[in-house]
């Protein structure tokens, strides 16, 4: 462990090479997104969303009160029974290609806003959640008029008005995975983007009008845990999406519980990312780098615990170490930052402090050499070895870029370890042995498992947890049930 | 009006991206349904139908190795154009068909429609058609659709686009490369789409279209050793058992004109199941 861990690499001097911040368009001031018109932004209070980059404001943005939620809800429901019900689905699909298309069109301007407003590194916003986003839309898009052969029987029937809560985390993605089912299979919706991450939603109100969508049938209300609250309590609502945390998707479930309004949730993890011995080794050290690391580990499937087995525990560890020190933090605006700044204050502290306790009980801890800027919310990436089960910081979701290495001799093992959670999202498994991929796959108790790769997202494929991670999938076929009375 | 001439166009077939005359030189005359000249519509030949075949095979293993989101996309870029150009396929189809202006337009809007239809099962077939099967036994055991290859369609011969849209895309949004006869008397509107397929991004050889008499060019499709499948949509019952047995030769999945209704039944016709058993444990 004593090792150099400096390296060639790791004193290359790159350029700065960033993008243009004045892509963004943004506007000083925004309103509500209510029946197809965004209200004036004088007539609510408001509240700034700032670049966690660098704590300045970018926008004023709308704080909605109950009334507002109310006319949303309002403006949702009429568009149902008046339009959206009676427009078909190949109509439906035509609008939701245009949204696609125009998310497409409008990428480096929202992947722009995306990195300002989240402080993910816009090589990520750039190259993952906007063209994701527009994927979503698109692969929906195709089964607006296909109902019928989705496997749900004849002609399903949407539930109604949807209430849909999104995390700030992927701010536009959400959004998108949230819509655009909703919207194929016949719902009007309600949408509440996060209070540090609204200003991509609302770009996608834009959009939406540009679309010609018919208004209300996407609305779209900002602000703090009010509103989502106002909304899941609405009466004319009926369907709850939210992703977020366990915490408050636990306190969702109570106050829906016995309203008969539908419920999914998408909640949080602590992915086992499991790697066996004859895993192949530089492949594995970058996805358990990328697994751990993307989007600043603010990711609810991130592989936060890594198991690694005991015979390559100590090379792995060296490798990962070094590797940590590679990482460029720093500029999110900048095309060769690999970490950018953590969304907020708040999880800054909630960051800090769990890292705190892996220092206190025990555990050993490598930070990257990184030098952090001076204004910003910013964490530099940790790795915790000799880490034990019962630390907190291989229980509880850290949700930023600190990973906990523990090891496993057995593949019975590496299974028990994996499942001791009260989580399900997801896990990683790392082996060149296929028929032992599966064998662990069978026995883990998660929604997703990757097997030599990770963090990988498709509009295809249903995403979704276990356990306290949240039932109802997003993406692929089963993406639609969530959104049918089926 | 000005004394200007007009320029006329030659109709010319789709071979590999590329847009040949026919390589026998010949060319036939079409004419609108009231019985006016249209135009001089190249004649294919066996050859063509050859050189048609061999872009199709090439052509193929490109257009399935692409992703399904991005076939989808390629086809949805075909709406996109069509769209830009209804009204000249408007035009043709009214005078293919000898509708008024109104219907001939609601016949393009629908063939648009249904290539947005098409565009979007590209990547849905697998998750209906696909499955896990959970055999008795330490295996993990999946189906996945997959194309037959090299798809002729003899389009059929009343609805110049609708029809057409229909009788192509299916098989192409499945995964395999096309070679269509267009309607005999009514092609212009086919070779139309297909001068629009060149820029929708169609990798050459996913669409072939060959114009002339089906009578003369369908037996050599239905005979070629490397020819996976045949639609018959556009021939009657005597022609099409003749082709059928053609195709017994080698063994061609036939769809038949009958079996065309049900739009999934046409997803289907030119799709193998491809089953893999994979070993779990320690």
């Amino acid at each position: 462990m004593s090792e150099d861990v400096t390296s060639p690499l790791g004193s290359m001097v790159y350029d700065p090479a960033p993008e243009s911040a004045s892509v963004a368009h943004l506007r000083p001031s925004y309103g509500l997104f209510i029946d197809g018109e965004f209200t004036d932004p004088d007539s609510h209070t408001s509240f700034e969303t700032v670049n966690p980059a660098t704590e300045e404001p970018l926008a004023r943005v709308a704080q909605a009160s109950s009334e507002d939620v109310d006319r949303a809800v309002a403006s949702a429901r009429h568009a149902y029974e008046k339009v959206w019900s009676k427009t078909s689905g190949a109509e439906r699909a035509k609008y939701l290609f245009r949204i696609a298309r125009l998310i497409q069109e409008r990428a480096r301007e929202l992947a722009v806003v995306e990195t300002l407003d989240n402080g993910k590194a816009i090589r990520e916003s750039r190259d993952i959640d906007i063209p994701l986003a527009a994927a979503h839309f698109f692969y929906y898009a195709g089964w607006a008029d296909k109902l019928n052969y989705a496997g749900f029987g004849a002609n399903p029937q949407p539930l109604g008005v949807a209430g849909q809560i999104i995390p700030w985390n992927f701010p536009l993605l959400m959004a998108a995975w949230k819509l655009a089912p909703a919207l194929a299979a016949g719902n009007t919706c309600v949408l509440k983007p996060a209070e540090t991450t609204p200003l991509t939603a609302l770009v996608l109100a834009e959009i939406l009008q540009q679309a010609e969508l018919p208004p209300g049938v996407v609305n779209i209300v900002t602000g703090d845990g009010t509103v989502g609250a106002a909304l899941v309590e609405h009466p004319d609502v009926n369907k709850i999406a939210f992703t977020g945390s366990t915490e408050v998707g636990r306190l969702i479930q109570q106050r829906v519980a016995g309203s008969h309004k539908h419920l999914t949730l998408e909640l949080g993890g602590k992915g086992a990312n499991i790697v066996f011995e004859d895993a192949p080794v530089d492949e594995m050290i970058e996805g358990i780098i990328d697994g751990i690391f993307f989007n600043q580990g603010h990711v609810c499937c991130a592989g936060s615990r890594l198991l690694v087995q005991e015979t390559i525990a100590d090379e792995v560890l060296r490798r990962l170490v070094r590797r940590v020190d590679q990482l460029r933090v720093g500029d999110p605006m900048d095309k060769n930052t690999d970490v950018g700044a953590i969304n907020s204050a708040a999880q800054l502290a909630r960051i800090e402090e769990l890292t705190q306790y892996g220092e206190s009980e025990g555990a050993t801890r490598y930070t990257s050499s990184c030098v952090l800027p001076d204004k910003g919310y910013w964490f530099a990436p940790t790795i915790f070895a000799d880490v034990s089960q019962s630390h907190r910081i291989a229980r509880e979701e850290i949700f930023g870029p600190v990973l906990s290495v523990l090891t496993f001799r057995t593949p019975e093992e590496a299974v028990a370890k994996a499942n001791n959670s009260n989580y399900g999202l997801a896990c990683g498994v790392w082996s060149e042995k296929g028929s032992r991929t599966l064998w662990v796959a069978e026995r883990l108790r998660a929604g997703v498992i990757w097997a030599n790769t990770y963090n990988r997202f498709d509009p295809t494929s249903p995403f979704g947890g276990v356990r306290e991670s949240g039932f109802g999938r997003e993406g692929g076929r089963h993406g639609l049930e969530a959104y049918l009375d089926v | 009006m000005s004394d200007r001439l007009d320029v006329r166009k030659t109709y010319k077939l789709l071979v590999n991206g590329a847009f040949p005359r026919s390589e026998s030189g010949r060319s036939y005359e079409v004419t609108s349904a009231s019985g006016e000249f249209l135009a001089n519509v190249a004649q294919g030949s066996r050859k063509d139908l050859r050189d048609a075949v061999v872009a199709a095979r090439t052509a193929q293993s490109k257009w399935w190795g692409q992703s399904a989101y991005n076939r989808g996309q390629v086809i949805y870029r075909l709406a996109e154009m069509a769209e830009s150009r209804r009204d000249e396929l408007a035009e043709h189809v009214a005078l293919a068909e000898g509708l008024k202006p109104k219907p001939a337009q609601q016949s393009v809007a629908r063939a648009i429609d249904r290539m947005v239809w098409y565009a979007g099962w590209t990547d849905k077939i697998a998750q209906i058609l696909g499955s896990s099967n959970p055999v008795a036994g330490p295996f993990f055991n999946f189906s996945v659709p997959v194309p037959s290859g090299v798809v002729a369609v003899l389009c059929v011969q009343d609805s110049s686009l609708e029809g057409f849209v229909d009788a192509v895309l299916a098989p192409i949004c499945v995964g395999n490369a096309v070679v269509a006869v267009a309607s005999e008397l009514r092609p212009t509107p086919a070779v139309l789409l297909g001068e629009m397929t060149a820029t929708a991004d169609f990798p050459g050889g996913v669409l072939n279209i060959v114009t002339g008499f089906t009578g003369e060019l369908a037996p050599v499709l239905a005979a070629h050793e490397d020819v996976d499948g045949i639609d018959l949509a556009g021939v009657d019952e005597p022609f099409g058992d003749e082709l059928a047995l053609l195709a017994a030769g080698s063994i061609k999945r036939v769809l038949r004109p009958s079996e065309r209704t049900n739009p999934l039944r046409r997803l289907r016709a030119f799709v193998e199941t491809s089953t893999v058993w994979h070993t779990i444990g320690q």
